[in-house]
């Protein structure tokens, strides 16, 4: 009795070692976040003003303020979106409502994943090859757009797909019994009890959208343009090359001000990720079943 | 008899049209893909017919597409300097993911799990080229101070970026891995006596064990795939790393840092397609395998 | 021959699988326009499989392959055309209740809206009242038709259903085990419903409750383990003289 009770507090001992090892191993992957947020505020917020977020660059960029890139960061990612979302939506419920378990839907299955996995410089060759050069959008922001569409497909699919899922099939089962279509009971079930995890999934891509450099830097994003755009054909700055530029191109640029850029791109990305983990969290708390 | 009960009515021929709809927008993924291989393989195709030397290329750590008397296309030092920091990086990340997948899958509980989860999330948030501005602006003068070495950009540098911008999606494959082993093996364990420690080591990690291996596969595939941060974090000049402190030039970062400079059409142009064409390769295997060993697991 | 007119379903040599696994074999019947039909066996005899093959539920469901023929008032339902036009003169009742997560009236207005027969407000108004009232569902959620669907007790949500199959004004009228989840008073007010229904529709009750399917049925089935054993009236299946002795030691409560 005596010498099981020391064993087991012995394993004990073992236990919370072990816990707290791999504690601290989770707990160095978190301290970089922290640091990088607290060095961004400590060193970006002199930075910070209305006029540095609602005025032109000046000298050359070394001074003055990113409204130009701010507001073609978001043109971008509203195109984006607007040819992403739907395409992406309507891919996740070919796939969850009518796609048959065949060699077809196997290789769609496989080209999401691979979508996935192409590096982003490789989805840039792309859009130059395809929209700027093949389809002559130019470089404009419509060819960075959908460049940017393409690349955040996937997220779109698979998220979208898991919200789909997640409707109980009695739900479908009760509506194909009452005689309604397969679509009717996408569009009047399926749809509405899966809107909030798709939208949680369309905020995150926002957030990756307007993080992305590479995608958007040979098709439509230009490092300084004097004037805003009119429309999808004129070219943009955007915020995450914007960044890049302050930080690699420009000489006697003051250390505040591309830290300022890095706060703002930070701030929008941490913000939407924030509203969409918002989201989820008080869906979870309201139960529709 | 005016309409047959069995007639098609409207709600029927709108069903089938979105039905047809949603089966288009459904194969755009394979379209996509097919699309990105067969354009950027159009616009390389130039160079692979005129200009490719393949011993050259794969062989040559020589990079000078720009040389007016010979220019050379040589990718080696980039292939090196990639998998280098692709190693590195990995070392550095998968002991650590792994332990923050076990944490959180086995030791962590209702809300601190959740807050975690979160807070990896938002790790994964930061984009690319955040990443490489912090490498410039924050790691740098980090290394040099702290290993008395002139310069801070280079293999190790980049390696600790990428170490970090890859744990997220591994730490949550891992964990994956873990949810999936089933609790009855879990229970079985303990029934006999086994601590927690003694249930994942013997039990959870080995049958955890091809999800492990995948996520570390998608790690490499970020590895090789990723631009912006290594562009700025690399010190980009040309040259096969031998020490960690080494600067070096990764193959997504000399398209990045080029293509705006070449003509449309030119051989450079070209080449840098023929670039993108390689990583294309790259990653679809790695991708690929990783898929493979994943789905192994889920029919085993 | 009896003139088919009097008959609203016709089953010939009917066999249902899933994958190699064998649901229903060879079952061939027929049910008469406005009547009763009960069908009782154990469970895993094929009564749930049947009633999703007369809906050709097997569309929606890949691994589930149907041979045979079901004629619904002499046409064949696999050579209709419009598979959801047919579904809609079915209404269907499954054993666990399933609450729509929309109000508790869009539940009940649902079929009709999306066959396009909802009419006025008026009329909606008064077919959901008058759907609700037939499940003895009205006078509990008369106060709460804004409230959703699924979040009823499950009794309450399986007359929900009840009151949904009914909202199709459905020809046929297909009950699966739909006591289960209600309570005996409540049982007895739907069985009294059914009753009075038949005027109108046919109807096929699936049950487990031999002595609920002695009470309503005009003709009995017995399926067991995918075959069915017999079919007669009501009356000489459940007064002892049934032919295959498996069907008296189950009404006599031998085994199930």
């Amino acid at each position: 009795m005596f010498e099981a009770t020391s064993i087991n507090h012995h394993n004990d001992q073992v236990q919370l070692r072990y816990k707290i090892v791999f504690g601290v191993m989770l707990v160095i992957l978190i301290i970089p976040v922290v640091a990088i947020l607290f060095t961004l505020i400590a060193k970006g917020s002199h930075a910070m003003s209305w006029p540095f977020l609602f005025d032109d660059p000046k000298d050359g960029m070394t001074a003055g303020g990113i409204f130009p890139a701010i507001f073609g960061t978001i043109w971008l990612v509203v195109v984006s979106l607007l040819a992403s979302v739907p395409l992406g939506v309507a891919a996740a419920i070919y796939l969850s409502e009518y796609a048959p378990d065949n060699l077809l839907t196997r290789l769609i299955n496989l080209a999401t994943i691979n979508l996935a996995g192409v590096p982003s410089i490789v989805h840039a060759l792309f859009g130059v090859g395809a929209f700027v050069v093949f389809f002559k959008f130019g470089t404009s922001i419509l060819a960075a757009s959908l460049t940017l569409a393409i690349m955040t497909l996937p997220v779109v699919i698979v998220s979208s797909w898991e919200s789909l899922q997640s409707v109980p099939r009695a739900f479908r089962e009760a509506c194909w019994n009452m005689g309604a279509t397969r679509w009717q009971t996408i569009w009047h079930v399926v749809l509405p009890n899966a809107f909030t995890g798709i939208l949680t999934g369309v905020i995150l891509q926002v957030s990756r959208a307007a993080g992305e450099t590479a995608p958007i830097m040979f098709t439509g994003a230009a490092m300084f343009l004097p004037f805003l755009p009119n429309s999808v054909f004129d070219q943009t700055m955007a915020l995450a090359l914007h960044l890049f530029v302050v930080a690699t191109q420009v000489p006697d640029v003051p250390e505040s001000l591309p830290f300022g850029v890095a706060l703002v791109l930070v701030g929008i990305v941490l913000l939407m990720n924030t509203v969409a983990i918002w989201i989820r969290m008080h869906l979870r708390g309201k139960k529709k079943w | 008899m005016a309409t047959a009960s069995d007639a098609r009515d409207k709600n029927w021929f709108i069903d089938k049209f979105f039905q047809s709809l949603m089966f288009v927008c459904g194969i755009s993924a394979i379209v996509f893909v097919v699309g990105i291989f067969l354009f950027v393989f159009k616009e390389g195709l130039g160079f692979i017919v005129n200009d490719l030397n393949v011993a050259e290329f794969f062989f040559s750590p020589k990079w000078r597409p720009t040389s007016l008397h010979q220019p050379t296309y040589g990718i080696l030092a980039m292939v090196a300097g990639t998998a280098a920091v692709t190693v590195l990086a990995m070392a550095i990340c998968l002991p650590f993911s792994i332990g923050a997948a076990i944490f959180i899958a086995e030791f962590a509980t209702g809300k601190t799990r959740e807050i975690l989860k979160i807070l990896i999330e938002f790790l994964a948030a930061i984009p690319s080229v955040v990443w490489g501005f912090i490498a410039l602006s924050i790691m740098n003068p980090l290394i040099i101070t702290t290993f008395e070495v002139p310069m801070g950009l280079g293999v190790l540098n980049s390696a600790l970026i990428l170490a970090l911008m890859a744990a997220p999606i591994v730490t949550s494959i891992a964990e994956d891995a873990f949810k999936a082993v089933p609790d009855t093996y879990r229970e079985a364990a303990e029934a006999l006596g086994a601590t927690r420690w003694q249930t994942i080591h013997k039990v959870v990690l080995p049958a955890a064990k091809n999800g492990l291996l995948s996520a570390g596969l998608l790690g490499v595939g970020r590895g090789f795939g990723e631009t912006m941060a290594i562009l700025m974090a690399s010190g980009h000049s040309i040259n096969i790393p031998t020490s960690v402190f080494d600067s070096f030039r990764a193959l997504t970062a000399t398209i990045a840092a080029e293509l705006g400079e070449t003509a449309v059409g030119s051989p450079h142009y070209q080449s840098l397609f023929a670039i993108g064409i390689f990583l294309f390769f790259i990653t679809f295997l790695i991708n690929m395998t990783a898929d493979f060993i994943v789905r192994g697991v889920k029919k085993g | 021959m009896v003139s088919t007119a009097h008959n609203k379903i016709e089953v010939q040599d009917l066999s249902i699988h899933y994958g190699a696994h064998k649901a229903l074999g060879n079952v061939s019947l027929t049910v008469r326009k406005n009547e009763i039909f009960g069908i009782i066996g154990p469970a895993n005899s094929g009564k749930t499989s049947f009633l999703n093959a007369v809906n050709r539920m097997d569309m929606m469901r890949p691994n589930m392959n149907v041979s045979g023929t079901v004629r619904i008032d002499g046409i064949e339902t696999r050579s209709w055309r419009n598979v959801y036009a047919l579904r809609r003169k079915i209404g269907v009742v499954f054993p666990l209740p399933v609450g729509l997560p929309l109000t508790v009236y869009d539940n009940v207005a649902l079929a009709p809206r999306l066959a396009g027969t909802a009419g006025s407000r008026a009329d909606l108004n008064e077919l959901v009242e008058r759907c609700l009232r037939r499940a003895a569902l009205w006078d509990e959620v008369k106060d709460r038709l804004t409230h959703l669907g699924s979040l009823l007790s499950g009794g309450q949500q399986q007359r929900l259903t009840i009151a949904r199959a009914l909202s199709q004004s459905p020809e046929i009228l297909m009950l699966d085990e739909f006591s289960i989840a209600v309570d005996p008073v409540t049982t007895m007010r739907i069985e009294d419903v059914l009753k009075e229904l038949k005027e109108e529709v046919t109807i096929i009750l699936v049950t487990n409750l031999v002595q609920q399917a002695n009470r309503l049925a005009d003709r009995t089935a017995f399926f067991l383990n995918g075959e069915c054993v017999e079919i007669d009236d009501t009356e000489t299946l459940f007064s002892g003289s049934a032919k295959d002795p498996r069907t008296n030691d189950y009404i006599g409560g031998k085994f199930g």
